[in-house]
């Protein structure tokens, strides 16, 4: 007998017709006149939203991930960035994009759509290198890049004016960058909105992720990935803001009526890091044990917006701009504010103020341990995760480590991590519950 | 004289602690040669490179997840060693994401009293790089003041600038007495000049330099004349008995563009009114780090220039695993090299290096080169 009643999420198939609603109109953009570019998930995607409403993305990380569950194409993929000269130990979702130019297949079918221009940010080392490469392997494509490095921002730095004009100004110099490759006069009015659409879906999805605090977990971190994704697609797009806002009333009624993602809860974890997404049944596994994996600072802050409260060690959505911007000035700077406090920027500067995060998520979300994915595929996000995992078992959590890689599964074994959860689970001291 | 720098090398240590004793100054340990050295020289510090010491070692596992660079695991090595107590301050400036967490990991286990992360953009091909750099650049320049207890004036500043840009004059001049048919110093000497730079007091590093060119280079004669002519590039690379080896081998490395060797002296700050504004601009300018060439390839006409100007035969690509940003440009470099009818070798680097098993990589490389002469 299940211990909480559980029920399949009303708006699961909304959101898998939004996802493929996306990437149908990424590829058929040009049949209507429409334009077509790439960048990654951290893009600022509400600036060619500006060009006008037939303009359509692709971002570079969820498409190396959709790689990535088909373990067939991924590994031609792969061996064909490997053939071109290209690391193995480079990250597994720009080898796996890569790969699809190369072999000129999309992983939704037909050939790879050649985009009109490339709008990237910069954090990490790859990402507009990742776009360099493209621009190249496409024989030149038109590219700009905007770095968003300028430190961490509150509570754990100082985000300066000097700071927020570098950054706002190349979006600026951006602009005018795309009216001159695409030929098209920028729209403020909708690049106003889709700046207030990004500002929605991020604060929104850290609702929906806040509601998970509740026991039982209304959303175990599986069905997450394919919620949070929506925001890594195109978090400017209105259709995506709309979703979260009936996303959080499904999932708030779900809290108040007691229904569980995994009817036998009976512990709770985070994980870290982008899981190996061919192999995503480690989560169905843990169910055996009766154990929801409620999210991490991956899913919840890689688009979701939180405010840390040192003070508190808690962290909470971050609340929307208390007004609409009226300027492409306003908006630029507005939109660049927002984004730079993105929880999944911090540890670019110091592993210690994801620690503090982490730690906040165990002790809010009430966690009974973590395991951390030493994910091969992204320096990005395991930067600093030796020192997490310190952090977290001085704040008195277990933590089970799994060595894998997001993108390329002939670097992840499947049997021997459940293994490793098998005997993460006597940590815990958490037996197998009856089906 | 030339052996100073060996000489130099080899008892970093050594040197910085005699240098603290005799002048009662502060230390600064730093990653990257994107850190402005004229702010630390302008406030009386010693800025010293970190570097690892190619050892294997067992410390790093619990605090760098192996699949980042070795040389960010030897570097943070040294620390967890102890063998760089003698620090008074720390401080990166933002450059790739490995060395960072050596960085990192260093601030949090053993912090001197003063540690500090610049962030360094990325974006140096735009303009707007410029004012936000020197805006960090005044920051920074007054966290130094509060560490150090005094103000730095524009006379500090300038101070500062021309003991940097003398170096960097100098070893400019140094690495050009290469570019002649009878080269009169090796690779391994050259190396050693350049990597000593990085954490002697520069006037006294610059006296030598100065000496050497003038006093020992001329006319020396160490007979390779007629040897292949190579030129490094790559990652940070300070492996001595690699490149020992390489010209062992009957080859001499002419020139590098790599994170130890030309990248760290090859531009002057042009001094200005503003002297930050100067030194934001000299850094943004500098030959660039791979995390920071793009959109646009620089690094591509300038390690062609190089390989013309030195007149390589080949180019070896020595690369630290898991690198990155470098391995995001290897093939594009390996394509630009070979345009202009410049072979390349590429080998990967590790803490340590399996010299036999690259020796006869390199062996075969030279046959290659000899060969095209040949025929």
């Amino acid at each position: 007998m299940a211990k909480y009643p559980t029920e399949t999420l009303l708006s699961w198939s909304k959101a898998k017709e939004i996802r493929e609603t996306y990437y149908k109109n990424y590829a058929a953009a040009h049949d209507k006149g429409g334009i077509r570019w790439v960048g990654g998930a951290w893009t600022f995607d509400a600036v060619p939203a500006g060009l006008g409403g037939d303009v359509y993305s692709l971002t570079s990380e969820p498409y190396g991930a959709s790689c990535a569950f088909n373990k067939d194409f991924s590994t031609r993929a792969m061996e064909a960035a490997e053939t071109a000269g290209y690391a193995r130990d480079l990250c597994a979702y720009m080898r796996n994009y890569w790969g699809s130019i190369l072999m000129n297949e999309y992983a939704f079918g037909g050939p790879f759509p050649k985009p009109d221009f490339i709008w990237q940010d910069h954090i990490c080392c790859s990402h507009a290198k990742w776009y360099q490469v493209v621009s190249e392997l496409e024989g030149g494509i038109p590219m700009f890049c905007v770095d968003v490095a300028v430190g961490p921002a509150e509570p754990f730095g100082t985000l300066t004016e000097a700071k927020i004009d570098y950054v706002a100004g190349q979006i600026l110099d951006g602009i005018e960058w795309l009216e001159k490759t695409t030929g098209r006069t920028y729209d403020d009015e909708l690049f106003i909105e889709a700046c207030w659409n990004d500002f929605r879906s991020t604060s929104k999805w850290a609702q929906v992720c806040e509601l998970n605090k509740a026991v039982p977990a209304p959303l175990d971190e599986k069905t997450m990935y394919s919620l949070y994704v929506l925001a890594t697609l195109q978090k400017s797009w209105g259709v995506v803001a709309d979703y979260y806002d009936e996303l959080y009333d499904e999932v708030k009624d779900r809290v108040e009526r007691g229904i569980a993602a995994v009817p036998n809860e009976q512990a709770r974890v985070m994980s870290d890091t982008q899981p190996p997404w061919s192999a995503l049944k480690l989560f169905r596994y843990l169910e055996q044990y009766g154990v929801v994996s409620v999210g991490s600072l991956y899913t919840f802050g890689l688009e979701g917006m939180w405010d840390f409260d040192p003070a508190t060690g808690d962290l909470v959505p971050r609340p929307m701009p208390a007004k609409k911007p009226t300027t492409r000035e306003e908006a630029a700077r507005e939109l660049v504010r927002w984004h730079l406090h993105k929880p999944e920027y911090q540890h670019f500067y110091d592993c210690d103020y994801k620690s503090q995060m982490m730690i906040a998520i165990c002790k809010n979300w009430g966690l009974s341990g973590v395991m951390l994915h030493y994910n091969r595929g992204c320096e990005g996000l395991s930067l600093g995760i030796a020192e997490n995992r310190l952090a977290i078992q001085e704040a008195g959590y277990p933590v089970m480590t799994f060595e894998g890689n997001m993108g390329d599964e002939r670097e992840f074994d499947l049997g021997r991590t459940m293994q490793r959860v098998d005997a993460f689970m006597e940590t815990l001291g958490v037996k197998k519950v009856a089906a | 004289m030339i052996e100073m720098f060996e000489e130099w090398y080899k008892s970093r240590h050594e040197y910085a602690k005699e240098w603290k004793d005799k002048t009662g100054g502060k230390v600064m340990g730093f990653f990257c040669t994107y850190v402005p050295e004229e702010i630390l020289l302008a406030a009386n510090v010693l800025p010293v490179r970190i570097l690892g010491s190619h050892e294997p070692q067992n410390v790093t596992e619990p605090h760098i997840f192996g699949m980042y660079c070795p040389f960010c695991r030897d570097c943070l090595a040294q620390g967890l060693l102890g063998r760089y107590d003698y620090l008074d301050g720390m401080m990166i400036a933002q450059s790739c994401l490995h060395i960072r967490q050596a960085f990192t990991s260093w601030k949090k286990h053993m912090p001197p009293e003063f540690t500090y992360y610049l962030p360094m953009p990325h974006q140096v091909q735009s303009p707007r790089s410029i004012p936000f750099l020197r805006s960090e650049l005044e920051t920074f320049k007054s966290a130094v003041e509060q560490w150090v207890g005094k103000e730095i004036t524009d006379a500090d500043l300038d101070r500062g600038i021309e003991l940097m840009n003398a170096s960097r004059q100098a070893m400019r001049e140094l690495y050009d007495t290469r570019k002649g048919p009878n080269p009169p110093m090796t690779g391994l000497e050259a190396m050693y000049a350049a990597v000593s730079n990085q954490w002697i007091d520069k006037a006294e590093h610059t006296a030598v330099v100065r000496d050497v060119i003038q006093k020992e280079l001329a006319g020396r004669d160490l007979g390779l004349e007629g040897k292949t002519r190579l030129m490094i590039l790559g990652s940070e690379d300070d492996d001595t008995a690699f490149v020992n080896m390489v010209e062992g081998c009957g080859s001499v490395i002419v020139t590098d563009d790599h994170c130890t060797g030309s990248r760290y002296f090859w531009n002057q700050v042009e001094p200005e009114e503003d002297r930050l504004l100067a030194i934001a601009k000299r850094y943004i300018n500098r030959p660039a780090c791979p995390t920071k060439d793009w959109p646009q390839r620089t690094r591509l006409d300038h390690v062609r220039m190089l390989a013309k100007e030195w007149d390589v035969a080949g180019a070896i690509i020595i690369q630290q695993k898991f690198c990155d940003p470098h391995e995001l440009d290897i093939p594009e470099q390996r394509k630009s090299l070979d345009g202009i009818g410049v072979p390349t070798l590429f080998l990967e680097l590790d803490v340590t290096v399996p010299v036999g098993q690259f020796k006869i990589r390199v062996e075969a490389f030279l046959e290659m080169l000899a060969e095209e002469d040949l025929f």
